[in-house]
Formats: structure tokens, sequence, C-alpha cells
């Protein structure tokens, strides 16, 4: 069987970087914002907390 | 269309892969300009409701419930795009300009539903995180799926989703529904079926290509021209609750008295003037001032917590 790809147009090729950029941003903004949600809910004990 | 047309229609769309629509697009389907609103109903909640929420939590709090009604927004357009498709008002929307396709539209929308209700749950507490999957349950199955092309009361009760942000912010801080969120909820509540009724006149022509029983479509002008009216006489006390109720001073019960009677000023031009281009000049007059209204009442409320005169 043949692997045929898929060629993207230059405008394709420029919305998919634009989606990939934005889903980067979100994951980042997600990762940030769940371990300022961590520190803001759990405080300073969360250094404390017995293992 | 029927829940198996729009079944089939997902199947038939299964052979176009997408991936031709950019950020903007998906940004378009959160309907950026009703999540301004949602933002700002839901803020005033949130502000007015008694106790202590860390800035950071109710910064994310507000999000969440903004990307809620964004998604169900993008929910409302999946299933709706064979409407939009024929409307002048909602044809250049990312579905029906072909943009992005039914299934991104969904699995977007989805994902941020899930990924918001179970945020805010983690954040602020569940009974907040219950009333936005309520929300987005009661707009997109409850108003989009069955209301909006089955009854002509489609945005009375419908309605009730757009209304309940406010609830969702208080109950954020506090946890609870009190008789103060439910007031807050009323005034969008009341507010919702002349602000609609009033585009409706306007774009009469359009909801009935597209198959739309709005009131005017099915009751006809005047009907409704009537009933913007009652509405706006049932919004004026309601406007005024939160003064009645103890949560707002005397100069908001004054300013939303005044704000009361201005719409109601404006609702009763559109009764009277019910011929030509006047007529829908005056509709959408007052389509526009339902806007600003509502908008200097949560206002009202805001500015009067924040500086303390309640």
């Amino acid at each position: 069987m043949s692997k045929q790809k898929a060629v993207l147009s230059e405008e394709q090729a420029k919305t998919r970087r634009g989606r990939s950029v934005a889903l980067a941003v979100t994951l980042g903004v997600l990762v940030a914002m769940f371990y300022v949600i961590t520190i803001v809910k759990l405080g300073p004990g969360i250094m404390d907390r017995p293992l | 269309m029927t829940m198996l047309e729009q079944t089939q229609g997902l199947h038939e769309d299964a052979t176009d892969l997408g991936g031709r629509g950019s950020v903007s697009d998906y940004i378009a389907l959160l309907k950026p300009r009703v999540m301004s609103l949602v933002v700002f109903t839901a803020a005033v909640g949130l502000v007015m409701a008694p106790g202590n929420q860390h800035p950071v939590l109710s910064f994310i709090s507000i999000l969440c419930i903004a990307i809620g009604g964004g998604a169900s927004g993008a929910l409302n357009m999946w299933w709706d795009a064979d409407i939009d498709a024929v409307m002048s008002r909602t044809k250049k929307r990312p579905i029906p300009a072909g943009k992005i396709t039914r299934q991104e539209a969904f699995a977007f929308g989805m994902v941020l539903s899930f990924g918001s209700v179970l945020t805010l749950g983690l954040v602020a507490n569940w009974m907040a995180a219950g009333l936005l999957a309520f929300t987005i349950f009661f707009y997109v199955v409850i108003y989009t799926m069955w209301l909006k092309r089955s009854t002509p009361q489609n945005i009375v009760i419908g309605g009730a989703a757009g209304a309940l942000p406010p609830m969702v912010g208080w109950a954020a801080v506090t946890g609870d529904v009190t008789l103060v969120s439910i007031a807050l909820f009323m005034i969008t509540f009341t507010w919702t079926p002349p602000h609609f009724w009033a585009l409706a006149l306007v774009k009469n022509g359009d909801y009935q290509a597209a198959g739309v029983p709005m009131l005017p479509v099915v009751a006809g002008e005047t009907a409704t021209r009537h009933q913007i009216v009652l509405y706006s006489l049932l919004l004026l006390p309601v406007g005024m609750a939160p003064y009645f109720l103890g949560f707002a001073s005397v100069f908001y019960g004054v300013g939303s008295a005044i704000l009361g009677l201005v719409f109601l000023g404006y609702a009763i031009r559109v009764w009277r003037v019910r011929e030509g281009d006047a007529a829908k000049k005056t509709a959408m007059s007052l389509f526009k001032f339902s806007l600003f209204y509502l908008m200097l009442i949560f206002a009202g409320l805001l500015a009067e917590n924040m500086i303390g005169l309640v």
C-alpha cells in the first residue's frame, strides 16, 4: 500500500500554524493557572505536609 | 429539521476533514459579544456576593463562566448551522461560511464545556459548577435543540440561560442560591423578551425564511408589540427589586426607575409606530436601548458595591 501524504496549500499551512501556536499558548496558560490555583488553595502549607 | 436529519447531516459532513479554521474563526464560535455580557453580569454577581474569595480564584471563576458561556455558543452554532446559513445576520458565521465543520464546532464546544465546569468546581465549589453545567445544558438542549424551533415562547423560557451567569458568579463565592441572586437572575430574564422581540420585528423576514417560530412570525407583529409593552411594564419593578430587597441604595432605586420608564417609553413608541421604515427604526432603537439599559443596571449595582454605598 502506497503512503500518500496530504500536501497543504500555503493558506492551510498558515491557519494550521496559527492553531498550533494558540493550542500551545492555551496549554501553557492552563499549566500556569493550575500551578497558581494549587498555591492559592493550599497556601504555604503545601510544603509542610507529611510524606 | 428533525433530530434524525441533524444526525444524518453530521454523517454527511464526516467526509470533510476540516482543518481550515483560523484562530479567529474559533473565537467567533464563542460568540464574543454575548460572552462579554456573560462576563459582566457574572462579575457583578461575584462582587456583590458576601464572603471572601481570593482575587485570583475570582478571576479564574469568571474565566470559567466566560468559557462555559462561549462553549454553549459553539454548541448552538453546531446545532443551528442550517438556520444560520439562511439568515442574513448569521450566514457569515464560521460553519455556514465553510471555515469550520460541524464536528469541529461540536468537539470544541464539548471540550470547553467539560473543561470550564470541572475547573470551576475545583476552583470555587460544585454548586457553582453545577449551575454553570445547567446553564450550558439549558441553552444548548432546552433552548437551541427544543424550544427555538418549536414555540414562539422560545426566548421567554430560553432567556433563563442568559440570565443565570450572575447566579453562577454569586454561587462561586457563597456556594448557595439566595433571594438576591434570584433577583439578579430575574432582571435579565424579564429583560430578554422585549430585547429579542425588538430585534425579531426588524429581522422578521429572516426568521420567516429560516422557519424559526419567533413571536412576530407566529402571532404577528401587533401581538408582539403588545407583549413588548407588557414585559417592559414588568421590567420596571423587577429592575428596581435590588432596591426594594435592600441590597441597593436609594440612588440605584431612582436610577433604575428612570431607566425602566425610558425603556417603557421606547416600548410604547414601538407599539404606536407600526408601518414602514419608521416602525423598523423604532424597534431597532428599543433593541439598542435595551443593551444600554442592562449594562447600566448592572454597572450601577457594581459601582454601589465597590464604593460601599450598600
